[in-house]
């Protein structure tokens, strides 16, 4: 198909080229077009169903499909419960994304150091990422057990032995605030996963721009904090929005550390509770939305931004 | 190339209609089934301890009653139920019941599946079987609605056990409490004896545990009962008085409670870091199990104010609507509530039958002395377990119960509980 062949060719050749683009793309259409469909019914169609269900009085085991408008989502709002679920959710949100971002960031600027034994370091941290939150969650829970007096274990009981009293506490049992320890594992198991992210954004960031500011008299902490930190920007982004949407959706790490119990309630275990323990399908469906648009609020902003840098390049 | 994508369009379409011809098949062989009266689908969540055990036990006894139907076992493991409760209702809503399933006898099978159609009233086994004349008189209301009788409790659990410890209660001199006053009385001693938390309590379901033991204990058989079936009222004094009798209990528990599952709560007791828990009785073969002695690691009595009352539980099996093989789930029914197959059943499970006519050699000695208190004693049912509320408004209770164990605000609770009623239209 080369368009030096003859005059001709530089005539046809496009319009052939253009063919044979359709052809290909109908093909490739052919073989995705199995799961876009499945994609259609099982997530996008079933949203929309949950989103019907949602505006409708379904209580109890068969369907009901009457028409209430709004009403779920207004007594969502007004439901104290409901409350404490948003508080808890933005501090575990809170403490997981920043607990995350620093000590990703910090391991991996020691990492970037070029120290003996990195890829062992690295494998290290890195390595909780592939156990469930499950079983971080019941590991956690021996640890993170409240106890008092004969009975006290877990880190507690180590930090007595260790002579330092002043750390013991009641975990998340803590009134009001356990919820910021329930973060404390999940930032364990994460923290690894950001620094990988991070390790790979200071490597792509050339030798070069170091060296030059070396040359400018920058000393190594300037070199960091003028240089670096700002080319780590979108690692930075993209991080947050995954530890975001993580945190926003947590349900498994904080049923096997503390199961099912008020103080350390959110949004998607009150989902389960009422639609599966209560049969208020309406009411279920109605907060699975309101995580969705949370989520939405979070991810969307920045697929639109990743795409239009994407096309700009 | 269009000839390739003709190709591969034929290949699709191939594999869908290869899938859709196995689908067909599958129907097919279900519809054959159905023919055969040979089969009966059982669905349970007892896949572990004593209660397989139990189930393996009445399983036996249904074998050889009825050698030619085979017992197919959909029992599904995991969340106390909760799974297979979810299993159980995509199912019903896909209509394709099991034969006959297990739930907690009263209105959670009531109010979720005789509301949603979905069970065949039992009259007429009761009838033919004579159950009526070998089970307590109160207990059947709590099992029917509008005098239609709904399940076939095989075994009963009591709920409203005071668990001691009898070493620790000697020791300062205690005896065991009868009402709420001498209980009040027994914590403060233990207190002024250095016993921080005497009463031991775990996670928030024992919490909601506790607190139907103490309005059972406050208000009394009728009031009590007349909460759960519309002619009580929430906003009374006499719930005021129960709840606050809660609130105080509250001060005497364990700080940790939250972290504890209810057998660390009642390990509590056996330590003797704790002098009372209140727990149902499967507690006892926790104990048992831990290797304590009845009456020696571990002392009962009904839960104070409660004396001659029987708060009870049932795992109960239903007849399902449209069930695939009626005549052999009727069969098996005939088995749950049978003599043969509640003796076989419950010695294993721990619990007692739901007969009061069971063989008292086959019962250890708490059981034993479960089985005069159910023969004899007046029964209400237990909200935590589902025989006084439907689950809608469990779950309204329970949330309203957890924001008061974080809040502690008696009033508050109380127009909670009141509004949870509403969760019951």
């Amino acid at each position: 198909m080369s368009l030096t062949e003859t005059g001709n060719a530089v005539v046809t050749g496009p319009r052939r080229k253009r063919f044979r683009i359709q052809k290909d793309k109908a093909l490739g259409l052919a073989l995705v077009s199995p799961s876009i469909i499945a994609l259609l019914i099982f997530v996008y169609g079933f949203i929309a169903w949950s989103g019907r269900v949602s505006v409708s009085a379904w209580k109890g085991l068969l369907p009901d499909y009457t028409w209430v408008g709004l009403d779920n989502y207004k007594n969502l709002f007004a439901d104290p419960r409901f409350h404490i679920d948003v508080r808890n959710t933005v501090i575990f949100t809170v403490v997981f994304v920043l607990g995350c971002l620093i000590i990703g960031l910090g391991l991996a600027l020691l990492l970037d150091q070029g120290l003996k034994g990195e890829g062992f370091f690295r494998s290290l941290f890195l390595f909780p990422m592939a156990i469930s939150f499950i079983v971080t969650g019941v590991v956690w829970r021996w640890l993170m057990n409240p106890a008092a007096g004969d009975r006290t274990s877990g880190l507690n009981l180590i930090f007595e032995s260790l002579g330092l009293d002043f750390l013991v506490n009641s975990w998340q049992a803590t009134p009001n605030w356990g919820m910021a320890f329930i973060a404390i594992p999940a930032i364990w198991q994460m923290s690894g996963y950001t620094m990988a992210l991070y390790l790979a954004g200071l490597r792509s960031i050339p030798e070069e721009l170091k060296e030059a500011a070396r040359v400018d008299g920058a000393t190594e902490v300037q070199i960091y904090r003028r240089v670096m930190l700002p080319q780590l920007r979108p690692v930075t982004l993209t991080a947050l929005i995954i530890l975001g949407h993580i945190s926003l959706k947590v349900f498994d790490l904080i049923i096997a550390v503390a199961g099912k119990q008020y103080a350390l309630d959110v949004p998607a275990i009150y989902m389960w509770q009422t639609t599966f323990d209560g049969f208020f399908f309406g009411r279920g469906a109605a907060i699975g939305i309101l995580l969705l648009l949370s989520v939405g609020v979070l991810v969307i902003p920045y697929l639109w931004y990743t795409q239009r840098q994407e096309r700009g390049t | 190339m269009t000839k390739r994508i003709v190709a591969l369009l034929a290949v699709l379409m191939l594999v869908g209609a290869a899938c859709a011809s196995e689908d067909a098949e599958t129907t097919t062989t279900t519809t054959a089934d159905a023919t055969m009266e040979d089969t009966v689908e059982v669905f349970s969540w007892w896949t572990g301890g004593g209660e397989a055990a139990g189930l393996d036990a009445m399983i036996v006894v249904f074998g050889g009653d009825y050698p030619n139907i085979t017992f197919e076992n959909s029992a599904v493991a995991g969340g106390a139920g909760t799974n297979a409760r979810a299993v159980l209702a995509t199912r019903l809503q896909a209509n394709e019941p099991p034969d006959s399933w297990q739930g907690h006898a009263g209105q959670e099978l009531i109010g979720t599946y005789v509301a949603a159609d979905q069970i065949e009233p039992l009259n007429f086994l009761y009838d033919e079987e004579n159950w009526l004349d070998v089970m307590p008189e109160t207990l059947i209301p709590l099992i029917s609605k509008d005098g239609n009788i709904y399940s076939v409790p095989v075994n009963i659990h009591r709920a409203n056990v005071l668990w001691t410890n009898p070493t620790v209660l000697s020791d300062n001199n205690i005896e065991v409490p009868t009402t709420m006053d001498e209980w009040f009385a027994a914590l403060d001693a233990l207190q002024a004896a250095g016993m921080d938390a005497p009463l031991a309590m775990g996670e928030q379901w024992t919490a909601m545990h506790l607190l139907e033991t103490v309005m059972l204990g406050t208000m009394g058989y009728e009031a009590y009962n007349a909460l759960w079936d519309g002619n009580g009222d929430w906003s009374s004094a006499e719930v005021t008085e129960a709840l606050n009798n809660y609130d105080k209990l509250l001060t005497y528990t364990n700080t940790d409670s939250s972290a504890l599952s209810w057998q660390d709560a009642g390990q509590l007791v056996i330590d003797g870091d704790a002098a009372f828990n209140v727990m149902g009785d499967w507690a006892e073969g926790f104990f048992r199990e831990i290797g304590s002695e009845p009456n020696v690691g571990y002392g009962w009595a009904p839960t104070p104010g409660t004396n001659g009352i029987f708060q009870f539980l049932s795992d109960s099996f239903v007849l399902a609507k449209n069930a695939p093989h009626r005549d052999a789930a009727i069969a098996w029914l005939k088995v749950a509530g049978s003599l043969a197959g509640q003796d076989a059943f419950n010695p294993v499970k721990g619990s007692i039958p739901a007969r009061s006519d069971g063989d008292r050699s086959l019962y250890g000695v708490y059981l034993q002395s479960a089985m005069d208190d159910w023969a004899s004693d007046d029964v209400a049912g237990s909200l935590t377990h589902g025989v006084v509320a439907n689950d809608s408004w469990k779950s309204e209770i329970d949330s309203a119960l957890g924001a008061f164990l974080n809040s502690r605000d008696v009033a508050a609770f109380q127009a909670a509980l009141v509004a949870a009623e509403g969760a019951n239209a």
